[in-house]
Formats: C-alpha cells, structure tokens, sequence
C-alpha cells in the first residue's frame, strides 16, 4: 500500500486539474469578455444567468452540438489529430506548476524546461492543423503562426535562463523556495527580463497585440478556419491552457509562487487576513446584487455564487481560527499558497487582457523584427548581465544593492541601444524614393 | 519490472515509427512519425535517468529541428509528389543488405549473451541530480567542444540564412 | 533488468532502418529525415552506456550529436529550398546537373 501511495496523490491532482480545465478556460473566457465590455464602457453578456455567469456553459453546449464539418479533401488522420496534439501539449504542461507547497502534480529536477519542450509541442499541433485543412489561408496563418512562435520562443527561453540563474535549479519548487530564501521576488532583482518574459509569453500564446495570425479581420482565423464544434473548441482550450502555463511560469518565476508578499516579515502578518476578506467582499457584492435580477432564477444563482464564496472565505480562514499546532492549521500555507498563486496568475491574465483591449495589432513582418531584432540581443544582454551581476556579488564580495542595479542599468543601455536601432531602421525604411525597391525587396524577412 | 516493461514498450515504438517514417508516401506523414520516433528515444532516455537528455532532447529535436524540417516540407510540397514513384530501384538490395547488418549484430549479441552486463538499477535513494554532473562535465572538462559546438551553429545558421535567401 | 544487449539492438535496428531510408528512397527530404534516425540510434547507444559504465561522458557527446544534428538540419533544408527554388524537384534522381 505504502508503494501506491506516491503513485495516487500526483494522478488525483491530475484528474482534478484536467476536469475542472475546460471550465476554467470557459470563465476566463467569460472574464475577458466581462473586461473587454468594462474597458468599452459597456456591459458585456448578462443575460445567460446572472450577470452572464452561466455563459460559458451555453457557450460550451452550443459548440458540443454544431455540426462536425470536415473540408472534403483534407488528411483526415492529421485533421483529427491536431487539435489533439495541441491540448495534450497544453496540458501536460501543468504537470510541473507549484500550485502550492503541496500541490503539485510532479516535482521534476528540470520542471521548467519541461514545461518550456512541452508547450514547444504544441507549435506541431498549429501547423499541422493549418496543413490538414488543405487550404490557402490555413496554411499561411499556420505558418505564421509557428514562425511567430518558434521566434519569441528563444527570447522567452533566454529571459527564464536569467532568472533561473538567480534561482540555481531548476525545479519549479526550487525556485519558489529559492525566491522565499533570498527574501525578494525575482522581478525585483531581473525587472528586464521579467518584461522581456511578458512580451514573449503574448506573442507566444498568439495573443493581441501579436494575433495577426488569427485575428478574424486578416486570414480569416487562419489555421482554426476549418476547424468548427468541438475540434475548434479543442484548440480554443488549448490556447487558453496556454495562457494559463504561461502566467504560471512567469509568477514561479518572476513573482514569488505561492508565497504572500512580504513572506518574510512578520510585521505583514495582516496580509494572511487579505484573502478572507476578498472572498468575503465578493460574496457581499454577490448578495447585494441578488435583489436586483429580474427573474428569480437568477437570484436564486446569484445567492448560491455568493454562498459558494463564503464557503471559500471560511476555508481561507480555518487554519488560522484553529488551534496552532493542529493538524487542520498546518494546511495553511498550502491552501494559502494556492490562493495566492490562483491570485498571481489571474492577475498576470488580466495584464494580457487589458494589454489586449489597448494596443492595435502589430504587423507580421514588425513582429518578426521585434522577436529577432530587438528581444533576443536584449535576452541575450540580459542573461550576460545577470551572470555579471552575480559573479561581482559571489567572487568580489560587492553587495547585492550595487551589482543588480548596475546590471539592470547596463541591460536598459543596451534596449536603448536596440530601440535606437530600430527607429533608425524605420526612418531609413520609409525615407528614400531610389532606394525603396532595393529595401522593400530585401526587407521582409519571412517570404509568406 | 515496470521499468523494463517501459523500455521495451519505448523500443517498440520507436522501431514502429522508423519504419512508417521510411514507408510513408506522404512527406508530412513520415514527419510526424519521425516525431513519435523521437519522442520514443525521449522516453528511453528518461528511462536511463539521463533527465537533461531527455528535455534537450524534447525540446531541440522533436520541438525545433522537426517544425523546421515540417515547415520545408510545407514549403516544397507538390501535389504531382503523390502519384510518383517513390522508392528507387535499388531497395531490394538495400532491404537485404540492412537485413545482414542487424542479422550480424544479433548473432553477436547471441553469441555472447551470457557475459554481456546487465543495465544497474536505479539506486534506491534519490539520484544524483543529471542536470548539474552533465553541466559540471560540459563546462570544466568539455569546455573547447562545446565553444565549438557554438561557433558551429553560428555558421550553419549563417549558411542556412544565405542559401534560403532569394537574392544574395 | 534490461541486458546491454538489447540497447545494443534497438540502436542497430534504428540504424539499418535508416540505412535502408537513405539508400531506398527518392525524396531528398525523407532521406534527410533518415539521417536524424541514424543520429538517434547512436544517440541512444551512446546514454545506454553511459548509464552502465556510470559516468556522463557518454551524454555529453550525445548532445553534441544533437547539436550537430541540428545545424546538419538546417544547412540541408537551406540546400533543399534553393535547389527546389532552380529546379522545381525534390527527387533525388533527377537532381543530376552536374551528370556529364
């Protein structure tokens, strides 16, 4: 019994995260849709349940029930199986996440780079869906798609090997304890490659501004175009999977993990109170709104969602309300662990959406240069400077607070460097009449 | 034993897709079972403890030189392709001679089945991390292959750049 | 646990079916694909080794054939692409212009 124990745990935790995806991806979904309208001074869905709550459940019955359309001479083995290809990628990726001290699916030694080969997988899942489709504008936006990712793919890489070398392993846990060790979030030490890991992390999960791809105005939808029902819903969760591996990657990294901050301080043990009380807010708001809907339905759904937060409130507040030495209060930095996390990475989802609803879209041959031309050589300069930083601090002796900044300081040189650069490019590019059939023939870098 | 069922497993597949790689009309089709291919020999080495092998492996073969490799594929794909002949006229020959080759190294390993080693199990306390011995090894004793090994891809990536271009 | 031998097999099987790939076939790229599964098999053959000898020699050369796998890679499909671009064939046979 004792030997399947092990073997139990990390494939409940499994079946628990892989069933409750698909309705977490539908309410992120709904989230960003609720901002979008926010942001559009409107109101966004509110019909299907209160405050458009149960949208995502229509949305999903909806998809389940249209019709499978297979374009007559696609590769039908491929056509099924990429969808496929992409999701598993996806998912497997969440193998790896510290959700919480105690729940993780798998502390591997090289849990980062697992994360990172295997969401790399899941570029074959995009191209060979655009390719099975058998069509012109499938197979461009997969193209695309895959050489926009294979680009932001090695600057993402570079800026998690800068703060990997802060870290000094490679286990996702390492590095949360790492972080908890040294006292300060890695964002605060490498701010730069923190920023260069958000740039990719939108252009990897194709996200606007980096959506050229399959943005609906432009290739219609590109690789997803002959994809309806259920092979697209696949490959909507696998994108959504995506952000979600994404903003877990960057909050391990880059924004301490499971830990609440100021972790360390005692004199911050008020903030242990913060998430009760969020729910507890929110639950009040959920009741105040329940006299307000028009059916009672919805009131009734209404008070259940705000009962469901209490609920939540009270499990937040357990450990702390009992006995110090008890059982049920040694849980709490897990189950606060993994309210902070959730937190952390549904914070980081809001910066994509709200960087979403504000810049327009970049072009597809400005995106290539912003990957390669500016956001690798800055990585690069990055990760150099980190080592500088560190070796100063480990083999000279010089303190923390006179290396990091002066790394930082050099890294923001050479950006400005690069941003000069380009602008120069640009000026010279849209310049000289004798010279624009040379430059416009020479310029773009992909030819599709 | 379940260790040894996974590698059996793994060595099955992987044999499996090399030979749907070799088989297959279609180009796309042999790249996705290189893939599996690939991906088997992952697995193999994750079974042998080689962990950083295992991910470098995942992440350069299967997730990079395999898109690239794809997307050539994509871009020099013929429709005519399909209907030609695909195989030349030496494969008999060839099927013999690789058959002789696999045949002598099975009769050697007949042969001398009794004092051939078998692999060590895995100790039972934790192991010794794979990643740190190999960057350990890579970076005091390995140091001149592996600056090599970088100027190496830098030309390549060069020379790759320059023969793709479409003028010079 | 598993003998040596059995290492040693699957390596060789992996690398007479590429053998076989590279000598059979006509498309230039399947021919290169062959190429990856020759590297492989001694990829494999090298960790098997390493693991029952108990150093981590044998990994380090192995990723340096990765390494060079990949440039190896890339240079091939930059040939293909060009002489695809001149000659509009990927057959191997009929890429003969230097045939006297």
């Amino acid at each position: 019994m004792n030997a399947i124990i092990p073997y139990i745990l990390p494939v409940l935790f499994a079946l628990v995260i892989v069933a409750l995806l698909p309705l977490v991806a539908g309410y992120i979904v709904l989230v960003e849709r609720k901002v979008m309208a926010d942001m559009q001074v409107r109101l966004g869905p509110m019909r299907v349940g209160p405050h458009g709550l149960l949208q995502p459940i229509a949305d999903a019955v909806k998809l389940l029930l249209k019709e499978d359309i297979i374009p007559e001479s696609a590769d039908k083995l491929v056509f099924w199986g990429a969808p496929l290809i992409s999701v598993t990628a996806a998912m497997l990726a969440l193998a790896a996440l510290p959700i919480g001290p105690f729940f993780q699916i798998a502390d591997l030694n090289i849990g980062l780079l697992y994360i990172l080969g295997v969401s790399s997988l899941g570029i074959f899942g995009i191209v060979l869906g655009g390719w099975a489709s058998n069509s012109h504008y499938s197979l461009m936006g997969a193209l695309r798609s895959a050489a926009q990712l294979v680009s932001y793919e090695t600057s993402a890489g570079m800026a998690v090997v800068g703060a990997l070398l802060l870290a000094g392993t490679l286990s996702t846990r390492g590095i949360v304890e790492a972080q908890a060790d040294t006292g300060w979030w890695f964002i605060f030490v490498a701010p730069v490659g923190f920023f260069i890991y958000l740039v990719a992390s939108i252009a990897e999960t194709n996200r606007a501004p980096f959506d050229m791809p399959e943005a609906e105005s432009e290739l219609v939808a590109g690789y997803m175009t002959e994809y309806s029902g259920f092979r697209w819903a696949l490959y909507f969760l696998a994108e959504y999977t995506n952000m979600v591996v994404v903003a877990s990657i960057a909050t391990t990294l880059f924004l301490g993990g499971w830990m609440r901050p100021f972790a360390n301080t005692r004199a911050f043990n008020f903030l242990d109170y913060l998430p009760p009380l969020l729910m507890l807010w929110v639950a009040g708001y959920c009741f105040r709104r329940t006299p307000k809907q028009p059916v009672p339905v919805q009131k009734m759904f209404m008070a259940a969602v705000g009962l469901l937060c209490i609920v939540v409130a009270l499990v937040l507040i357990m450990p702390m309300a009992v006995p110090r030495d008890s059982f049920l209060a040694s849980s709490k930095p897990g189950i606060h662990g993994a309210f902070w996390f959730l937190f952390k990475v549904g914070a980081y989802i809001y910066v994509f959406m709200w960087l979403r609803f504000t810049f327009p879209r970049y072009r597809f041959d400005q995106l290539m240069r912003l990957g390669w031309q500016f956001l690798v050589p800055l990585s690069i300069v990055n990760v150099m400077m980190i080592g500088v930083a560190l070796a100063l601090h480990r083999q000279l002796g010089w303190p923390n607070w006179v290396t990091f900044p002066l790394g930082i300081l050099l890294t923001l040189i050479a950006g400005g460097y690069l941003l000069a650069m380009g602008e120069k490019h640009e000026q010279i590019r849209v310049g000289d009449d004798e010279n624009a059939e040379v430059d416009a023939r020479e310029e773009t870098p992909v030819n599709v | 034993m379940f260790n040894e069922a996974i590698f059996y497993f793994f060595a099955a597949l992987a044999i499996v897709s090399a030979i749907l790689v070799v088989t297959r009309r279609n180009a796309v089709q042999s790249a996705i079972f290189l893939v599996t291919a690939l991906l088997a020999t992952a697995g193999i080495f994750l079974n042998l403890n080689a962990e950083f092998l295992f991910i470098v492996q995942v992440i350069l073969y299967a997730g990079g030189i395999m898109v690239l490799f794809v997307f050539v594929i994509m871009l020099v794909n013929l429709d005519v392709a399909l209907h030609q002949v695909q195989f030349n006229r030496q494969w008999f020959v060839a099927l013999i001679i690789s058959a002789v080759l696999a045949a002598q190294v099975a009769a050697a390993i007949m042969v001398s089945r009794q004092s051939l080693y078998t692999m060590p199990a895995a100790p039972a306390e934790a192991l010794e991390p794979n990643t740190e011995r190999v960057a350990f090894y890579l970076f005091h004793t390995y140091m001149l292959p592996f600056e090599i090994a970088s100027i190496l891809l830098l030309v390549s990536m060069v020379g790759a750049v320059v023969m793709a271009k479409k003028r010079v | 646990m598993v003998p040596i031998g059995h290492y040693i097999f699957l390596s060789v099987a992996l690398l007479a079916i590429g053998v076989v790939g590279i000598v059979t076939r006509r498309n230039v790229i399947i021919i290169l694909m062959s190429i990856e599964l020759i590297l492989n098999a001694v990829n494999i053959n090298l960790v098997a080794f390493s693991r029952l000898v108990g150093s981590v020699e044998g990994q380090i050369f192995a990723i340096f054939i990765i390494t060079d796998a990949a440039a190896e890679a890339a240079v091939g499909l930059g040939i293909i692409i060009a002489f695809f671009r001149n000659r509009e064939t990927v057959l191997a046979d009929e890429m003969d212009i230097l045939k006297w």
